[in-house]
């Protein structure tokens, strides 16, 4: 718990300097990088399970999974927010980043939608722990598509996020922030997790 | 031939199989009874190999190259005929001289006649009588079935009858609501709750 | 080579379930036909670029049709369980059905091509090359989604859902291929996807059916 408040004391700081550094982009990137981190901590988890059959892992892995998606919406918001401010737009298919996420975010939405159509047991453990590791896959072979469709998608040339100059105080301050942003996902994960254990012991108590 | 020892399964919350300890030698025949919902089925899906115990040890000891099962669904393919059905599981099992052996399984038990006919259009007591085929298909050891005698008329279960004297020495575990039918052959007994 | 004759005897089996019941395959070349007739009126002048971009949609709508219908038979009489059973590898399941679907695939689009270019415009070799590509990757991440749809409630509704993102990256390349004045890294792309999910459905389609 110590831990998890310094690590939110990281994030506050951090925020409040990167948004005088340079705006969203503290914002937005390390929440990206978050989401990233706890899909790919989700497809781990998936492998333990597969690996070990130890069922502890599915709800291990479902979790992460889930605060990854909460984190990539977050990203696409964010995003989005940022795009309408440097570029007056809500939405623009150049931004490679938030139209791979799109897709990833389609994909992991639809994880909910399996889990929530199957019964409860080893089969439905396995089954997402599978689909959890072809969303892993999917991340570097989404982004690999989405440059590629670059090409062929849009006449005009290719817009770059407008980062601030990378200077060593600056680069600090992005670090502290994904610090923190990690901290925070690694605190809503471990309090998400205690959740649905101790609801699942609950619920074993009951039947 | 099979051993457990504290098997247990459950789905989510749901504990379907408790502790369960159970030991089946070589050639034993086992008749497993109880209520609907004890278990029966699932203790034969395990024991198959078809789930994985949630926990406790189990231990079978015949490779599901030997192992025959009869489920509560006759487990073919509707839309084709009795001997296509039995031709893909020949060639899945790697049966020698498949031909021969699905013909002698399919006379013995008086699906000769209607071989070539889609499944669909046989009744339920002779689709109850090639799915008995299809267990006994590739010769096995361990024989685990699923109330045999279930959707059978007097002539497929005097046929079923005479099988199973003729499979002595086998390894049986039969679950089933009648288990005065088979009192003969059984070794032991399993009642579940 | 033992597994590979499994697979065969499987996808055998599902030919000759197509043979007997002639359901899925004529539904999917009507479909695609009828899809292209729609997009000719959704596209109100003659937009040569957007009509190709089209004909992946149709493709991949066409392919999920197939898949819808993969595993029918298996789940509905339980046969799966007895498959699972078999002494065959796990994956020879997948693979045989994969083939299945593919072969079905392959129809339709002998018959949608052609009709494309007699429709819209002109096909050209990149764009075929891209559509053979394009299908082994479709069926073999098809093949293990409709696997995992058929396990549970409302499978019609949840294969597409799980289906359509996966196959975004195959539109991606499948379109780049027959637009694009370079269609060899399309086309080279198309090849990574196919590799990458075809091992991993091998590999995981075991767990997919044991549970």
């Amino acid at each position: 718990m110590l831990g998890v408040g310094f690590g939110l004391a990281l994030l506050w700081v951090g925020e409040l300097e990167g948004f005088a550094a340079g705006g969203i982009f503290f914002l937005h990137v390390p929440i990206a990088l978050t989401a990233y981190a706890m899909l790919g901590w989700g497809a781990w988890k998936a492998l333990r399970l597969l690996w070990t059959g130890e069922e502890r892992y599915d709800l291990e892995s479902y979790t992460a999974i889930h605060i990854g998606v909460i984190f990539a919406l977050l990203t696409l918001v964010t995003g989005s927010i940022w795009a309408r401010a440097e570029w007056l737009v809500w939405w623009d298919w150049r931004d490679r980043q938030l139209v791979a996420f799109l897709i990833l975010f389609l994909f992991y939405s639809a994880y909910f939608m399996l889990r929530y159509s199957l019964e409860p047991g080893s089969g439905r453990m396995r089954i997402s722990a599978v689909y959890a590791l072809f969303g892993a896959v999917l991340i570097p072979m989404s982004f690999l598509a989405v440059r590629l469709a670059d090409q062929f998608l849009h006449r005009t040339p290719l817009i770059r996020r407008g980062t601030p100059d990378i200077e060593g105080s600056v680069l600090a301050v992005f670090g502290v922030c994904l610090a923190g942003m990690l901290a925070l996902a690694a605190a809503m994960y471990a309090v998400e997790l205690a959740g649905k254990r101790l609801d699942l012991r609950l619920r074993e108590a009951h039947a | 031939m099979i051993r457990a020892r504290g098997l247990s399964k459950r789905y989510g919350p749901k504990r379907v199989i408790q502790g369960l300890d159970l030991d089946v030698p070589a050639g034993g025949f086992v008749v497993v009874t109880g209520p609907n919902g004890s278990g029966k089925t699932t203790l034969l899906r395990l024991v198959a190999g078809l789930v994985a115990p949630s926990a406790g040890e189990l231990d079978v000891a015949a490779h599901r190259a030997r192992i025959g099962f009869l489920a509560h669904e006759p487990l073919v393919y509707r839309e084709l005929s009795a001997l296509q059905n039995l031709d893909l599981y020949g060639r899945l099992y790697r049966i020698p001289e498949r031909r021969e052996r699905i013909g002698m399984l399919l006379e013995r038990f008086g699906l000769w006649e209607s071989r070539r006919e889609p499944v669909a259009s046989l009744s339920r007591g002779l689709q109850q009588r090639l799915a008995l085929c299809r267990t006994l298909l590739h010769d096995p050891e361990l024989l685990l079935l699923d109330e045999p005698f279930n959707a059978l008329d007097a002539e497929g279960a005097e046929l079923l009858d005479g099988e199973l004297a003729g499979l002595r020495g086998r390894t049986f575990l039969v679950a089933t609501h009648d288990p005065g039918r088979l009192a003969q052959l059984a070794t032991g007994a399993l009642a579940l709750a | 080579m033992t597994y590979l004759r499994d697979a065969a005897a499987l996808a055998r089996k599902d030919l000759l379930l197509e043979l007997r019941g002639r359901e899925t395959v004529p539904a999917m070349v009507l479909f695609v036909v009828a899809v292209f007739v729609a997009f000719r009126f959704a596209l109100p002048q003659e937009q040569e670029a957007a009509a190709q971009g089209l004909l992946w949609v149709a493709i991949v709508l066409t392919a999920l049709l197939g898949l819808i219908r993969a595993f029918v038979p298996e789940r509905e009489q339980g046969v799966l369980d007895a498959l699972v059973l078999a002494p065959c590898d796990r994956s020879a399941i997948w693979l045989g059905k994969a083939l299945a679907v593919l072969a079905f695939l392959l129809v339709a689009e002998a018959a949608a091509v052609p009709l494309f270019g007699l429709f819209f415009t002109e096909v050209t070799a990149a764009t075929v090359g891209a559509i053979l590509l394009a299908n082994v990757g479709l069926c073999a991440v098809g093949t293990l989604l409709a696997a995992m749809a058929v396990a549970g409630r409302a499978r019609e509704v949840l294969l597409p859902l799980l289906f359509l993102p996966l196959s975004i990256p195959v539109v991606i390349g499948g379109v780049g291929a027959t637009v694009s004045a370079d269609p060899a890294r399309y086309l080279g792309f198309l090849a990574l996807y196919d590799a990458i999910f075809a091992i991993l459905a091998w590999a995981t389609f075991e767990y997919v059916v044991t549970e």
